[in-house]
């Protein structure tokens, strides 16, 4: 049996140096945002070959009015087909004729490297903005419905400090679906949204088994026997679903992290890989965070149910 | 206890595997006209989303700051979707958004079409529209009329149109006209123009397209006509609406608008699909060989609940139209594939220990998804309460999960139903399979397989060999 309250420390250190580490990068580096919520305009091309990416920022800035454009490209490891995306610094969208001067000037500059558009992307600042804002809302009403489920569900499960143990779970594996954002550079967009959402309805379940568990065993085992003790059980009890779940959903995800990475579709790469740290999450802040800060908690503050035990 | 018997199993694999082929292949028949007759859709009918066949999405405003009215919005949105006829699209979506002045129109491209310059169609679709009546051209005498015929009247010499109910002189029943009304130079140009005509006819073009040909009946002088025809309420207002397209005093501009090329999505469908597959047996694999018989029963289930989230997506029935799947609703199913086989681990686990405490194979079966059930009820219904919030944020003004959160995201404008909707409506699904598949079914079999004499070893379950 794996005592999990034992190496606590190293636990809590793990999730707060990731929190910390996050928050630093997030300072000094900064969070961007999607053109989705802030508008902007960003065109991917494809090409065969000799685009002079220098060439192309200077002529399209002149041509728009001398702003800032910055060109990225890239290859499909799958396929080989060339790609480069240029995004413009500017709050609005191209209107269509100015999208069609760019698309043609770009034909024109190398009218050998068979340049095609592959997609566009033109959003109104404003427009972005309420995108923005109804995506804030819809994961402050997801927060408060899984926050009130936690309030019934516990009720039964270990009580209030419990519940805010599973509370404090959610944000931790939200937090982590974050730092992917962050420490890759990933601008915040819908699919941050989505992985977000999904996390809050998904990662709960674990903690859930875990602490019916404990329930179960505080009835079944002697109640002098210290709470560290049963959480152990508990948890050592649970390990083999929770990891099994965990394995399998991870799995699916890593899958489409692969395949989307090896033919370089890079809005499913941001929806996968946020996903898959955000299930990792799910099952590590409820096996190693949850149950051993409970235990910290009710060995300072005992509640009636544990009030006899003894302490370790 | 109950007795339970074998048969179960042996039913529903059958049961499951008959489904899924039909569900990915479906069934049909050639008609002796060498028609082909669908009776159940398969995998081929799914209508994907436009990041996957590629088209565009555009928000348009009026031109210059112009305030538009309710019905200035509606004429608008009629002008929008004559163009998209015109250019062969019929399955787009337009919504006009009149609280911010806004129209959204999403179309895809039409298959095989690889020469349509989108930022070209865009911007014609927010052009103003010219709307002309015409006389019949010299010598046309077709059913139909033909466009070039002399321009009587245009969209600049009409005020408005619009609905109106006068009573049959035949029958004196009340029907649906469309009334119209001119400016004074308009009227003078028109009762030239019935005087002229009378007894034929006079066309009506938006653009180049043909919206309506009225039979001038008497000369109208006084620059109110009526447009009389076997018109519902509806289809009556739909020609006024167009009508005033025509006469519409500003142009539709956009600064927000995608649009995506159709080899960029159908590599990444392709690829995904792949991922799909690829994931399917990584998951299966992982099943057998770590959960034995409850894992080899969990693999028909998994089966049992992508036919499920398929034939969600496919609506099955000719008669209802394919839910339109995106890329992240393809992550959707196959995050489904992952979380689908949760149900079948927790009784698995559950299981193993009960056979390890001591426990015969027949009770440890039956306490093992008695055990599971309510898990996987905590796990189902939050996931089932995400899905729902992320549909209702993000789909389309007409989906019914948008109007019941209504209430809360009133304050914003509408918009087309963007990917991460499809990846909320597979998720749902996934879950709805998870419930009614991943638990009743996975049971029933693994009862049924229980019986069989070469599945009762305790090692099939997990136990020691």
């Amino acid at each position: 049996m794996f005592d999990f309250y034992g190496k606590r420390k190293i636990f809590f250190s793990i999730s707060v140096v990731l929190v910390v580490a996050t928050f630093l990068f997030a300072a000094i580096f900064g969070v961007q945002l999607d053109i989705q919520f802030k508008g902007g305009s960003l065109m991917t091309y494809t090409y065969e070959d000799n685009v002079d990416f220098n060439v192309v920022e200077k002529e399209i800035s002149t041509l728009m009015g001398k702003i800032n454009v910055n060109v990225q490209h890239g290859e499909s490891a799958a396929n080989g087909v060339k790609t480069f995306t240029v995004s413009l610094a500017q709050k609005e969208g191209l209107s269509p004729d100015d999208q069609i001067k760019v698309n043609e000037k770009l034909v024109e500059l190398f009218p050998n490297s068979k340049i095609e558009v592959l997609s566009v992307n033109n959003v109104d600042a404003t427009i972005g903005g309420e995108f923005l804002k109804k995506s804030i809302i819809a994961v402050i009403v997801a927060a408060i419905i899984m926050i009130i489920y936690i309030g019934i569900r516990f009720r039964k499960i270990g009580g209030w400090s419990a519940g805010v143990m599973a509370v404090l779970a959610l944000f931790h594996d939200v937090f982590m679906v974050f730092a992917i954002f962050v420490f890759f550079k990933i601008p915040l967009n819908d699919n941050f949204i989505a992985v977000i959402l999904t996390i809050l309805g998904y990662s709960l379940n674990d903690t859930i088994v875990i602490y019916d568990r404990i329930r179960e065993n505080e009835r079944s085992m002697s109640r002098k026997l210290p709470l560290a003790e049963i959480v152990n059980t508990s948890i050592n009890q649970s390990l083999g679903r929770a990891f099994g779940t965990t394995f399998a959903t991870a799995l699916a995800m890593i899958t489409v992290a692969v395949v989307a990475g090896l033919y370089g579709i890079s809005s499913i790469i941001t929806f996968a890989i946020p996903m898959i740290a955000g299930i990792v999450s799910g099952l590590y802040s409820s096996v190693c965070i949850t149950g051993p800060l409970w235990v910290v908690w009710e060995n300072k503050f005992p509640s009636k149910n544990n009030a006899t035990r003894e302490k370790r | 206890m109950k007795k339970s018997k074998k048969w179960p199993f042996f039913v529903l694999a059958i049961l499951i595997l008959v489904s899924c082929y039909l569900v990915f292949f479906g069934i049909s028949y050639k008609t002796a006209d060498g028609e082909t007759k669908v009776i159940v859709k398969g995998a081929d009918s799914i209508r994907w989303g436009i990041d996957i066949r590629g088209g565009v999405d555009a928000t348009f405003t009026p031109a210059d700051g112009y305030k538009a009215t309710s019905e200035e919005m509606d004429a608008a949105q009629s002008i929008i979707e004559v163009r998209l006829i015109a250019q062969g699209i019929t399955d787009y979506e337009v919504y006009s958004d009149k609280a911010n002045n806004r129209i959204i129109v999403r179309f895809p491209w039409k298959v095989g079409d690889t020469t349509l310059n989108a930022e070209k169609a865009i911007k014609e679709l927010g052009d103003t529209a010219l709307l002309t009546f015409r006389e019949r051209k010299e010598g046309d005498e077709g059913l139909i009329p033909a466009f070039g015929g002399n321009v009587i009247i245009e969209g600049k010499d009409l005020v408005k149109a619009e609905l109106a109910f006068q009573p049959n002189q035949a029958t004196g029943a009340n029907e649906a006209v469309v009334s119209f009304k001119l400016t004074p130079e308009g009227a003078k140009k028109f009762k030239e123009g019935t005087e002229k005509n009378i007894g034929k006819d006079i066309s009506i073009w938006m653009d180049e397209q043909l919206i309506s040909f009225p039979r001038v009946s008497s000369v109208i002088a006084e620059g109110e006509g009526i447009i009389q025809g076997n018109f519902t309420p509806e289809s009556a207002k739909a020609l006024a609406d167009k009508i005033n397209g025509g006469a519409l005093p500003f142009k539709l501009e956009t600064g927000n608008y995608s649009t995506i090329s159709p080899t960029l999505g159908m590599d990444a469908k392709d690829a995904m699909v792949m991922a799909g597959i690829i994931a399917f047996v990584l998951v299966c694999a992982y099943m057998l060989i770590q959960y034995r018989l409850p894992g080899f029963i969990a693999i028909f289930a998994l089966i049992g609940q992508l036919v499920f989230m398929i034939g969600a997506v496919t609506k099955i029935f000719p008669a209802y139209n394919s839910f339109t799947l995106t890329l992240p609703g393809i992550a959707g199913i196959i995050l489904g594939i992952g979380m689908g086989v949760d149900a079948n681990i927790i009784s698995a686990e559950r299981i193993k220990e009960e056979i390890r405490a001591g426990k015969s194979i027949d009770g440890a079966v039956s306490l093992g998804f008695e055990r599971a059930l309510s898990a996987i009820f905590d796990g189902n219904v939050t996931v089932i309460i995400i899905a729902v919030i992320l549909m209702g944020a993000f789909g389309p003004p007409d989906s019914f999960c948008v109007k019941i959160f209504q209430p809360l995201f009133f304050m914003f404008g509408k918009a087309t139903a963007g990917s991460i909707y499809s990846f909320g409506y597979t998720l749902l699904m996934g879950v709805i399979a998870n419930m009614i598949v991943g638990v009743y079914a996975s049971r029933a079999m693994l009862r049924g397989a229980s019986k069989l004499k070469c599945f009762r070893k305790e090692w099939m379950y997990g136990g020691k060999k």
